[in-house]
């Protein structure tokens, strides 16, 4: 399945949720999204964003600097 | 069946929002939360930065309200329009460069706009009569209401009961028995609700939540607008302001000098942005110029540098300045000492 990418390296939180927020607001249920971000809190931010607005967290992982999220977009 | 009303609470993450929003949530309105950013929040962005700190990242207050509210939560970047309200407020600057008043209309009115985009009924906010010596007083809480355009569509829960009625109050959306009548700069009684919601876990109450309310950051963006001639910033400059130690040795250059491994790191990202030097000889600090410097002053800035270096203490030390045009060029420096560093280049 196709990813969207969202670059959010070296912004601070909550640039990374924002760009998230603003681009699955965009996005079809189901889409897949991956977030690659620098900030570490980001693995903390983006999951609480997406368990209050009713998004799945499908993977965590961090790569040396790289913290990265993917999510699938809910239903609204 | 009496229509669902929904509400817009402005959720900073500190105790008085969450407060607030669950006061009205649990008279069965339909609350949804707005958080604003403006470049200036303090939340975790130095954390983020000092290596020290980043194997345990602060989490971002205003999601965690949310969640513990069951809430959804809208964050709304307002970089570009908020530097109106920092260049130039109507009501003018607190004891730093924090324009409180003029903020608190600011965002007031932008949750206004998205209630009317999107079909909500009212406003809520965690501000207390008297808690804060600008934007919550007595005398400017109406001007809030007024000056927003939110007018009657405003409810403060926690202080509701010192304040005129509200239109939800006298339509019956809330019940204003049920909300608060606070007041002063006391915190018992909001810990004394927290815990009666069964709150335990929040952000340190009466916390500012904004790096202009800092003397020290005021400080230095006040130099930089000096600096510049002009009242104006990037979103970089005023995250810089938040990064490492920034000495002004002239009028026409300074340098943001890491303190540590985190900064420097963060540092690097900016390298082609700025002319900058690194030691090579010591382990030392990346450091940034701003600025115009003359030939002589980059002598002064790779001792200054040096003097931040493990090899203050050295004869001479080895730097690699790199220009805006990526050349390199470099220096064997006497480091200065402490007596040489006067106290006003430190911003």
């Amino acid at each position: 399945m196709n990813r969207v990418i969202i670059d959010a390296r070296r912004l601070l939180c909550p640039m990374p949720v924002i760009l998230v927020q603003n681009r699955v607001a965009e996005l079809r249920p189901g889409t897949l999204v991956e977030a690659v971000c620098t900030d570490p809190g980001a693995l903390n931010d983006i999951p609480a964003w997406c368990r209050i607005n009713g998004h799945k967290v499908r993977e965590t992982r961090s790569q040396g600097d790289e913290h990265i999220v993917v999510l699938e977009v809910g239903e609204e | 069946m009496s229509k669902q009303r929904k509400a817009i609470a402005l959720i900073s993450g500190g105790l008085d929002s969450l407060l607030a929003a669950k006061v009205v949530q649990a008279q069965g309105v339909q609350v949804e939360g707005i958080n604003f950013f403006t470049g200036f929040c303090v939340e975790g962005h130095t954390h983020a930065i000092r290596k020290k700190d980043r194997a345990k990242p602060k989490r971002n207050n205003a999601l965690w309200v949310a969640e513990q509210l069951g809430i959804k939560l809208h964050i709304v970047d307002i970089v570009e329009e908020y530097k109106a309200v920092v260049f130039n407020p109507k009501h003018g600057y607190g004891a730093n460069l924090n324009p409180c008043l003029d903020c608190k209309i600011f965002m007031v009115r932008k949750a206004h706009e998205w209630i009317l985009e999107q079909g909500f009924d009212f406003i809520v906010t965690g501000e207390v009569v008297g808690q804060r010596p600008m934007s919550q007083r007595r005398d400017t809480m109406p001007v809030v209401s007024r000056e927003s355009g939110s007018d009657d569509l405003l409810l403060r829960p926690l202080c509701a009961k010192n304040l005129p009625l509200t239109r939800p109050e006298r339509e019956g959306w809330v019940n204003r028995e049920k909300l608060f009548g606070f007041s002063g700069r006391s915190r018992k009684p909001q810990m004394e609700l927290a815990r009666s919601f069964g709150f335990k876990d929040y952000a340190q109450p009466a916390g500012g939540c904004c790096f202009l309310t800092d003397a020290q950051y005021s400080a230095k963006l006040a130099d930089l607008w000096r600096a510049r001639g002009t009242k104006n910033y990037e979103m970089d400059d005023i995250m810089l302001l938040k990064v490492g130690r920034h000495l002004r040795p002239g009028p026409n250059f300074k340098l943001i000098v890491s303190r540590e491994e985190g900064e420097g790191n963060f540092l690097q990202g900016y390298r082609k942005q700025f002319i900058h030097l690194k030691t090579l000889s010591h382990p030392g600090p990346l450091a940034l110029i701003d600025g115009d410097p003359s030939e002589p002053d980059l002598e002064l800035a790779a001792r200054l540098v040096a003097r931040f270096s493990q090899g203050r203490d050295s004869e001479r030390v080895e730097l690699e300045l790199t220009d805006l045009g990526g050349n390199h060029r470099r220096y064997a420096v006497k480091p200065l000492s402490a007596e040489e560093i006067p106290a006003e280049w430190y911003l």
